[in-house]
């Protein structure tokens, strides 16, 4: 038989419950309702979800069927030369812009509504709100971004596995040939790595967002700057002269970053693709560790 | 028990909260009273550890508030009516607060009860009214059912119902033991609610006694007297020794005087003995909110120039409570 305890009067003290049942983990469970319980994070998990199939699909579809066209452009050598690139570049290149928005989100939202003061008023000691935050965002995006790249890689396959073409390339004056049959597989060396290594990188891309929404607390401010970062002012740094300039550019977070989602390392890559992931990797946490150095510091 | 000792913040060149010490007691509910920009809203800040104070020290309990292992369950705090994102229910909100205490999802329940919110708490806050987004602060404030709490001004926002039935929730939760320091920049509100009563201006400590003693203290008799002889009449009553201003003739009525320092019964036989004809003697008491304005007159932080408070009149010293309406 059970029994039925009324509901508690809501001016009678609680039963004081084990201390094991708080801390930390009452902290990420919290931080789970949080994110779960606003709108804004599945509708940009959706988004991110379909630019990224979609895209791919798309792209690898057109490239594909324009293999043997005569007016076939730079597109298609990279599909003949690097498949899998091809395929896990294009639809989550753009698709991971809603990564980063859902990164700044998580905690500019907080800002913005004033969540944050009941936040810091529950937890004020501070910092295990933002490492809490960022525990169950980086599980919430490294399962989401991983099915995501799985689904692009095999859609992407599907579509060139099988596929022919026929390349013409000028060898010492002669007109070269080259026919051949395109085809992806995970068991391909460095194809599995590039796959995982791209639910890896939004990851930790989510996170450098974070990071940036951190210190900057103000939405559209923040998705500006993480986005004008990724999208402009880090490939441009491709542009810097001399060794110092090639330097620089490698050691930049998503540049570093991205190496770890291609299967073939280009003959002028400075860093190997795992030590590219860890330069990001430092880098989100350098900025991390300031963003938590200000959150403790700062009035609320 | 609430305790502030030499509390200073800072924001750039002006001092927000200036060496405030007090103390708020269990067991009765202490009104925080001040007016707009007083720095009621900074010190309750840094009471809770949101701002950083840059010198002197507050506690609960005996504590700094960011030593709270489970802060919720020891203070709960109602600061501003929106502390919520717009796109979360109140449920969630408040699930996420309790899940952060370790407390129990019926705690949620038992609150949204006791605000009365139990029916709209699945929806979405952006479409609660102020009232509606004021009781989810107090539920939130009563989640981890606290022995401290600190309101900043509960009833903004809430209609006449909303407003006695915090009233009255203020007053049970301080009969059963527990702190309750609330701010308000109204005295009238604070007169009917508080026992206590701590007021600043300006970031310092103006009064800190009983609301009782405040009111009397803040009472002091004045007596309006109208009279077409109003000169000789003044310098009678200040030979007497009381204290006679003019009020100035007002729309073909004769001149004023506001006497304080003797009683009317006094000045109609200083008239009379005289032979001066009185039109008026009227015994006032200044209005609570009277008091309350002259008391931090001096400490206004965002006043209106010269232009005189309380509908006092122009000549009014500072020593004058015009009450004349």
């Amino acid at each position: 038989m059970t029994s039925v305890s009324p509901p508690a009067p809501a001016t009678a003290r609680p039963a004081p419950s084990p201390a094991s049942r708080t801390g930390f983990g009452g902290v990420l469970l919290g931080e789970w309702t949080k994110i779960r319980s606003v709108r804004s994070t599945p509708w940009t998990l959706v988004i991110f979800a379909v630019v990224s199939l979609g895209l791919t699909g798309l792209f690898t579809w057109l490239t594909v069927n324009s293999l043997n066209n005569s007016r076939s452009g730079a597109a298609d050598s990279g599909i003949i030369t690097d498949p899998v690139s091809f395929i896990l570049s294009t639809g989550l290149g753009l698709g991971s812009l809603a990564i980063c928005v859902l990164g700044v989100l998580v905690i500019t939202s907080e800002y913005s509504s004033g969540t944050i003061r009941a936040s810091l008023l529950a937890v004020p000691r501070r910092y295990p709100v933002m490492l809490a935050k960022g525990l169950v965002f980086a599980a919430l995006v490294i399962i989401v971004g991983e099915i995501v790249a799985f689904c692009s890689f095999f859609i992407g396959a599907a579509l060139v596995n099988g596929h022919e073409f026929t390349r013409t390339a000028r060898v010492a004056g002669h007109a070269v040939t080259a026919h051949g049959t395109l085809h992806v597989s995970l068991g391909q060396p460095g194809v599995l790595q590039a796959v995982v290594g791209s639910g890896l990188y939004l990851t930790v891309l989510g996170l450098f967002a974070l990071a940036i929404g951190a210190l900057i607390r103000h939405t559209a401010g923040a998705i500006t700057a993480v986005i004008g970062m990724v999208l402009v002012i880090f490939p441009l740094a491709g542009l810097l002269p001399g060794s110092w300039g090639a330097h620089v550019h490698a050691y930049l977070p998503t540049v570093a970053g991205q190496l770890i989602t291609q299967d073939k390392p280009a003959a002028d890559q400075l860093l190997s693709a795992w030590q590219g992931f860890g330069v990001f990797c430092a880098w989100t946490a350098l900025l991390l560790a300031v963003g938590i150095y200000l959150l403790q510091k700062r009035d609320a | 028990m609430i305790e502030a000792q030499e509390l200073t913040k800072r924001y750039g060149d002006k001092l927000a909260v200036d060496h405030l010490s007090f103390r708020v007691e269990p067991g009765r509910v202490t009104g925080f009273l001040g007016p707009n920009g007083a720095g009621k809203s900074t010190t309750m800040r840094l009471v809770l550890g949101l701002d950083r104070p840059a010198a002197g020290t507050a506690t609960i309990n005996g504590r700094p508030y960011s030593e709270l292992a489970q802060p919720l369950r020891t203070v709960g705090a109602l600061l501003e009516a929106r502390a919520m994102h717009p796109g979360r229910s109140a449920r969630n909100h408040l699930l996420f607060l309790a899940q952060t205490q370790g407390l129990p999802s019926r705690r949620v329940d038992a609150v949204l009860d006791l605000v009365g919110l139990h029916e709209v708490a699945g929806k979405r806050t952006r479409g609660y009214s102020m009232g509606m987004g004021q009781r989810v602060g107090i539920a939130a404030a009563m989640l981890g059912d606290p022995s401290v709490l600190l309101l900043d001004e509960p009833v903004n926002g809430l209609d006449p119902e909303g407003i006695l039935w915090v009233r009255n929730l203020m007053k049970q939760l301080a009969a059963e033991g527990r702190t309750i320091f609330v701010s308000s920049h109204l005295m009238n509100e604070m007169a009917v609610t508080a026992d206590h009563l701590i007021v600043i201006g300006k970031g310092k400590l103006i009064a800190d006694c009983s609301t009782r003693e405040f009111i009397s203290r803040s009472s002091e008799k004045s007596v309006l007297v109208r009279s077409p002889d109003a000169d000789r009449l003044a310098d009678l009553i200040a030979a007497e020794g009381g204290k006679a201003i003019a009020q100035g003739p007002s729309d073909g009525q004769a001149a004023a005087l506001s006497v304080t320092g003797l009683e009317a019964p006094r000045i109609g036989e200083i008239a009379a003995a005289n032979r001066i004809v009185l039109h008026e003697l009227t015994p006032q008491l200044a209005s609570l909110e009277e008091a309350f304005l002259e008391l931090t007159a001096g400490s206004v932080e965002y006043g209106g120039g010269e232009t005189p408070i309380a509908g006092a009149p122009a000549v009014a010293s500072t020593t004058t409570r015009g009450s004349s309406r």
